[in-house]
């Protein structure tokens, strides 16, 4: 589950990572009153508008209504004209960036709608570092991960400049342990009062990941202002979504219009579903099988239209919402169904399956592989429905080949 | 001969709910030896389990079966009083992690982890929990470790394999039961197969299974089943390399899945360009394993496999 740049911020800032002060405003009016207490309070001029959606790459992203205008804005008119000043342009940017549609290189070229702004303090920089708590695969355990490279991709800096990245494993036994806070700060040239804030700044966001079930903390760029403060200037915070169930207080964050309508609706069925760019509809129970349904589709000559596990117990109920919404979207021109009724019999399947194709009306064709326990029983079911534009295929690669003439 | 678990192992089921004992009364049918059971607020009773047997089990019984397992409040208990050599978790995800570190602590050899949704993090503390202790863990968000006409240990459907000569080891439940079926038809039969599972940090690896295999005389051939995300794949292939003279095929699934996406299972991620199937196949390939290009074609790479390498 992702959040925004400014909840990840106002987690973070309470469990001692430092943060700059900042507001939410969701209209200019909210914008322009943030900007007096922000100045007031930091004594500096500078404020920020910040674009809050789930994508990164804002910065250099723009505006589709406005192609002059950045995902991030940097308001320097306090400087000379005082607090009205500054009011007087932040508010001009509200007004042009609330409502309008941002893209970014990972928004796609849709873009997102802005719906919310952060206005922050303006910072001194004096460098820009980058640090974020992921997992560690290969060991099972947390790792942190730092390089001097601020303000670039990880998996960039990574790929040109290896060395410039620096790793601390954390033993879940003891948490990140202060010497290896301090490898870190060392290895990112941190000295003096800067090394010590540092620290607390790697402990207190190694601590924070694993409080609150990350799946990755990300803070790009980590910068060193001139007063020697180390602060997060952005925040990226995405949780386990497993591990949800003990931290109630993060379901308030979600923001449903940042997810995919379809991929959310199919959740509440227990179905794992994701939108692609084809045209075959596919559902399979199973995740490896589901994936290793659309890898043959492609493989025959078909692109599917999404990813479907409808889990272990296909019931009429979620297969019936299955279908809903993979025939919902207007590129579906047929559909892949691939059962391996294990515990799950066939006969159960094919019932539900009729039942479901009954109640949503389709109007495409069907392919339906069925294997497993009791496969005779529920193809013969199937086949004495004799329902229109419904046809057996005898084995995954059979039934993937059918779907994709049947759509030609 | 077979891996992990044979005829001789005595299964303990932590997580009496009712997918738990659904399973688990599979498994009697099947001839597995079920010891105990443990719940928090039943011990000292007993749970019957009666039914038909399931004829592609173990091998001479016929007719009915009536079994009392006898119920502990403890892990510890139920293996001082039966012996209990492996256990089945089918507790939900926030008490799981507890589960498998009380199974651990009681000394058993291997436990078998069904349930999926476990936390990370859990699983983070779970894996350094098991350090330096004896127990095998096999999961979690796995369909569990069945040695054909002896012992079924999870939730795949017993009677689709046979005892044979091939090591499967598979990240997915599904995929595995379409492969194992079609090593029975084409008469290869399995060893064992092994369900490691679709979660980030699991027990087992597939180096560590492979390493099973590599040392097991009844397994002749390896088919490992992986899927996009991490590096495993990329692990086993150096192992297979260096340490594998036994024929090895392989599927990959998720050359479609798209980058950013979890398919399914939690482990399932291209993240940052990495973990594609395209470099996982690469680097299988490159170890000599026979990679099947559609999951159709996973008992035929087997058979190819072994005939380049001269197994008949």
């Amino acid at each position: 589950m992702k959040i925004h740049e400014y909840q990840a911020k106002e987690l973070l800032g309470a469990r001692a990572v430092d943060v700059p002060s900042g507001r939410l405003a969701t209209t200019v009016a909210e914008a322009v009153a943030a900007v007096r207490p922000l100045v007031r309070d930091s004594g500096n001029a500078v404020v920020v508008v910040k674009s809050q959606i789930h994508a990164g790459g804002r910065g250099k992203g723009r505006f589709r209504e406005h192609p002059d205008l950045a995902g991030v804005n940097v308001v320097l008119d306090g400087i000379e004209g005082g607090i009205a000043a500054a009011e007087e342009a932040v508010g001009a940017l509200a007004g042009r960036m609330l409502g309008s549609t941002l893209v970014t290189e990972q928004t796609g070229p849709e873009g997102k709608q802005v719906n919310r702004l952060y206005v922050e303090q303006g910072i001194d920089i004096e460098r820009e570092l980058y640090l974020s708590v992921v997992l560690d695969r290969a060991s099972g355990r947390n790792l942190v991960m730092a390089s001097t490279e601020g303000g670039t991709e990880i998996e960039e800096v990574a790929a040109e400049r290896p060395e410039a990245i620096v790793r601390e494993t954390i033993d879940p036994a003891v948490g990140l342990l202060p010497f290896q806070a301090h490898a870190l700060t060392w290895r990112l040239g941190l000295r003096g009062d800067a090394a010590a804030t540092g620290r607390r700044f790697v402990a207190a966001l190694a601590a924070a990941a694993v409080e609150l079930d990350t799946d990755m903390v990300e803070i790009n760029p980590l910068v060193v202002t001139k007063q020697g403060r180390v602060m997060a200037l952005d925040a990226k915070v995405s949780f386990d979504k497993n591990a949800l169930f003990r931290h109630a207080e993060l379901n308030a964050l979600r923001d449903l219009s940042e997810e995919e309508s379809a991929e959310t609706e199919a959740a509440e069925f227990g179905l794992s579903f994701i939108k692609l760019g084809g045209t075959i509809g596919c559902l399979v129970n199973g995740a490896g099988l589901a994936m290793a349904t659309m890898d043959t589709i492609k493989e025959v000559g078909g692109e599917p239209a999404n990813f479907l596990d409808v889990g272990g117990g296909a019931t009429v109920e979620n297969v019936t919402a299955a279908f809903e919404i993979i025939t919902r979207d207007p590129a579906v021109k047929g559909i892949f169904v691939n059962i391996f009724g294990g515990i799950m019999k066939c006969d159960t399947i094919a019932t539900g399956v009729l039942q479901a194709v009954h109640n949503v009306g389709l109007q495409v064709p069907l392919v339906v592989r069925l294997e497993g326990t009791n496969v005779e029983l529920g193809l013969r079911i199937i086949e004495e429905a004799g329902f229109p534009g419904l046809v057996v295929a005898r084995s995954m690669k059979e039934g993937a080949e059918r779907i994709v003439e049947l759509t030609r | 001969m077979s891996v992990l678990v044979d005829a001789s192992t005595k299964l303990l089921l932590q997580g009496l709910g009712g997918a738990g004992r659904f399973h688990v009364d599979r498994s009697i049918a099947y001839g597995t030896q079920v010891v105990a059971a443990t719940h928090p607020k039943r011990a000292g009773e007993v749970e019957l389990f009666q039914g038909e047997i399931d004829p592609s089990g173990v091998p001479g019984r016929s007719g009915g079966y009536r079994v009392e397992v006898p119920i502990f409040a403890t892990v510890r208990d139920a293996v001082a009083a039966t012996g209990a050599s492996a256990s089945v978790v089918f507790v939900p995800p926030p008490f799981a992690a507890d589960a498998i570190m009380e199974a651990a602590e009681a000394g058993l050899e291997l436990v078998v982890v069904i349930t999926e949704g476990i936390p990370i993090q859990d699983m983070v503390k779970v894996k350094r929990y098991l350090e330096g202790k004896r127990t095998r863990l096999v999961g979690p968000n796995c369909p569990g470790v069945i040695t054909p006409h002896a012992c079924r240990i999870g939730i795949m459907p017993g009677y689709i394999h046979r005892a044979g000569r091939v090591g499967v080891v598979s990240r997915s439940g599904t995929l595995t039961y379409e492969a194992v079926k079609q090593l029975s038809d084409n008469g290869l039969g399995q060893t064992t197969a092994v369900g490691i599972g679709g979660d980030p940090v699991n027990g087992t690896s597939f180096v560590d299974v492979l390493r099973l295999f590599q040392d097991d005389p009844a397994t002749e051939a390896i088919l490992m089943i992986g899927e996009i995300g991490g590096t495993a794949e990329e692990e086993a292939a150096s192992f297979i390399r260096e340490h594998v003279d036994k024929p090895v095929a392989a599927f990959i699934a998720g050359t479609t899945a798209p980058p950013g996406k979890r398919m399914g299972h939690a482990g399932a991620i291209i993240s940052g360009g990495a973990g594609t199937a395209g470099e996982k196949i690469e680097a299988l390939r490159g170890a000599g394993a026979v990679v099947a290009v559609t999951p159709s074609d996973m008992g035929d790479a087997v058979l190819d496999a072994m005939h380049r390498a001269g197994v008949r």
